[in-house]
């Protein structure tokens, strides 16, 4: 036997905070009597959700993409398109997610700074001018006023002529893990739920090929936590998600095929793949045991991917492409129905042209010249993951029993449990990065001096100046008598237990602004503000 | 005559605006708790005014703004502008978040001491608070 030679470390772990890893896996590390040998397409979905995978569909190639005024997004978008992706992707500027209209004074400074600026019907009707919302699917990021956003972008489709019950594609509208991580709620967590519920029964009535939620455990993740409580605290979301539709009437089959996931994928490419493989099973096995789902396709967990944002470095700005490669691996090998890769420069901004292409093609590689498209679950059988797939879902259904004795996700987070777990993981993190424990090439080891940054993207103050005066000139050619009206009725439905979504429709056919709806709500349900737990 | 018991350094952690992403924010605040300050977490989406008022309310000694929507330059400023309105106390304004390097002179001209970037370790800025700040350790 060869002579074995001392080892780099005393303890080698997945990540910070995550599994220990041996020397090597065998056979005997695979626990016989719970052998999963479920082929991809089979319960419980372990290897893929589908028989076939990338073969017959590669993932969608999804970019996030948002900035500026419409006019600057309706370009990107269309670049992108040009270039290759297969999916729309909306980011909105914060006043927007937090149901501020461009002239509101906290709205100052931060318009069209970090997505496109949205403020009406009319906005939203030329974001799209020039693609056909009937032919394409479009994810659009956002939460606390998901219904209203979701209400023009069916405006707009049926003003270009789209019949609604064909349009594909997602909100997020998942206000838990805002209240966890991501924080740009509005109202508290009982109306919000309303909200979230009510546009997924809407969308399950009414939009077959929508998915009225995308589940997410990215911005968890982003937070802090480690991969075991990114895949725990997002499922504990999703049984809180579901038990409310139940409770709301709904049969289960009815909603849960169009309820989809999104998740980071970090840089420890087989931690990652075990992830994907575990919330696969995890999620299948509560569907059909815990709420008796019926239809195989409520079991399936259906998810984008975005690489990790918190691992871009500013320095050494080019290192990202092999990150966020390294993810996208990551991601694919683990089987995700959709991807979003960062650009290198979005530790400094957001991203260029340059920058985006080659982030896409970054995808592009890896589905075209990698190989790893070509048969389904290529990691599957190899010892390692299948042993820490098997201790991810083990693990993660510790913390799932632990919050369903607490009495579930949303007593969980008003107890500050789940924000505190992910504090507590945030700051080891930052320990391990600070002592140099946890390698970070370019940032505490492998340094250069001071360097030149990249071109940058830059929304300068004029976009603000520019989406006022469009607010200021559509509040006076729309019919305002019209819009007082319905700003009352929708008033009237959310104090009533009716559907918001109707009369929201209505509501932005009118041009009622993001910020007026939204303050009709806030009249309703107050405005929320959370206890900080450091 | 000396004062042989040295105070300790009162900071304010902040988020201006309408930025949600307080991961920075939480772990310098609890890193500067854990190098001896006093720390006054006062949490997100708050306004310039807020900030100031509660600046100068606790008496800190220093305020640390976070930011990652590239509201910075219109933030910022207006934070270091009304505390310099509202007390004469030299209070040592620094931040931290997604701000790119050529806006940092522009920062510092407006009165914001120091920016750190992502990735700074935690020492950096409590060495840096306790060199600044009078009655801090040397």
């Amino acid at each position: 036997m060869a002579k074995e030679k001392p080892e780099r470390k005393e303890e080698f772990r997945t990540t910070v905070g995550g599994t220990i890893v041996k020397g090597v896996y065998t056979a005997a590390d695979l626990d016989q009597s719970k052998r999963d040998t479920s082929l991809p397409g089979e319960y419980p979905f372990t290897r893929h959700i589908m028989p076939t995978g990338y073969r017959s569909r590669l993932w969608t190639m999804r970019q996030y993409a948002g900035f500026a005024t419409v006019e600057e997004t309706n370009r990107r978008y269309k670049y992108l398109y040009e270039q290759g992706t297969t999916g729309f992707s909306v980011a909105f500027h914060l006043p927007t997610q937090e149901g501020y209209d461009s002239d509101h004074p906290l709205s100052c400074g931060e318009v069209g700074k970090c997505g496109v600026a949205i403020d009406s019907l009319q906005d939203m009707e030329e974001l799209w001018d020039g693609i056909p919302l009937a032919e394409v699917s479009t994810s659009m990021t956002i939460n606390a006023t998901a219904p209203i956003l979701l209400a023009m972008y069916i405006a707009a489709a049926e003003k270009q002529g789209a019949d609604r019950s064909k349009l594909r594609g997602t909100v997020q509208n998942d206000i838990l893990k805002e209240y966890i991580a991501r924080n740009t709620y509005i109202f508290g967590p009982a109306p919000s739920m309303r909200l979230v519920t009510d546009v997924c029964s809407y969308c399950a009535q009414n939009m077959p090929q929508w998915n009225s939620i995308s589940i997410s455990g990215y911005h968890i993740r982003e937070a802090g936590s480690t991969a075991i409580q990114e895949a725990a605290f997002t499922i504990a979301n999703g049984i809180a998600y579901v038990q409310a539709m139940l409770d709301k009437g709904m049969e289960v089959d009815s909603f849960a095929p169009r309820f989809s996931f999104f998740f980071a994928a970090y840089t420890n490419i087989l931690e990652e793949v075990a992830k994907f493989r575990a919330l696969r099973r995890i999620w299948a096995k509560i569907m059909k045991e815990r709420f008796g789902a019926q239809d195989p396709r409520s079991l399936l967990l259906r998810y984008h991917v975005q690489t990790d944002g918190f691992t871009l470095t500013e320095q050494q700005p080019l290192n990202n492409i092999v990150r966020v490669a390294v993810q996208a691996l990551a991601a694919t090998l683990g089987g995700c129905q959709s991807l979003h890769t960062n650009s290198f420069d979005e530790a400094l901004a957001l991203p260029t042209e340059q920058a985006v292409q080659v982030a896409l093609r970054t995808q592009q590689i890896i589905a075209y010249e990698a190989g790893i498209a070509d048969t389904v679950d290529p990691l599957g059988g190899s010892y390692y993951v299948e042993h820490l797939t098997d201790i991810i879902e083990e693990e993660a259904l510790k913390y799932i029993k632990k919050i369903d004795e607490m009495g579930g996700a949303l007593e969980a987070i008003k107890q500050g449990y789940i924000q505190r777990e992910i504090a507590g993981a945030a700051y080891n993190y930052q320990r391990a990065a600070d002592s140099g424990e946890q390698v970070i090439v370019g940032v505490n080891k492998f340094t250069t001096g001071e360097e030149v940054a990249p071109r940058l993207l830059e929304v300068d103050e004029t976009v603000e100046k520019r989406q006022v005066e469009r607010l200021k000139r559509l509040k006076q050619e729309r019919d305002n008598k019209k819009v007082n009206e319905i700003v009352d009725r929708v008033r009237q439905v959310a104090r009533a237990d009716e559907n918001i979504m109707p009369v929201l429709v209505e509501a932005v056919k009118v041009y009622a602004t993001v910020g007026e709806i939204s303050d009709a709500l806030r009249d309703v349900f107050g405005e929320y503000r959370e206890p900080s737990i450091l | 005559m000396s004062n042989n018991t040295s105070k300790k350094i009162r900071v304010m952690i902040a988020k201006p605006g309408l930025d949600g992403h307080d991961r920075g924010a939480k772990v310098v605040a609890r890193g500067l708790k854990d190098a001896g300050m006093e720390v006054i977490y006062l949490g997100l989406r708050l306004t310039p005014e807020q900030i100031a008022e509660a600046a100068v309310q606790e008496d800190v000694d220093a305020v640390g703004l976070s930011c990652l929507s590239n509201a910075h330059m219109t933030l910022f400023p207006k934070v270091a502008e009304l505390i310099r309105e509202k007390t004469n106390k030299d209070i040592l304004i620094f931040g931290g978040g997604i701000i790119p390097k050529k806006d940092v002179p522009k920062l510092k001209e407006a009165g914001i001491a120091r920016i750190f970037g992502p990735a700074t370790p935690i020492s950096e800025i409590s060495k840096f608070l306790e060199t600044s700040l009078p009655g801090g350790k040397k």
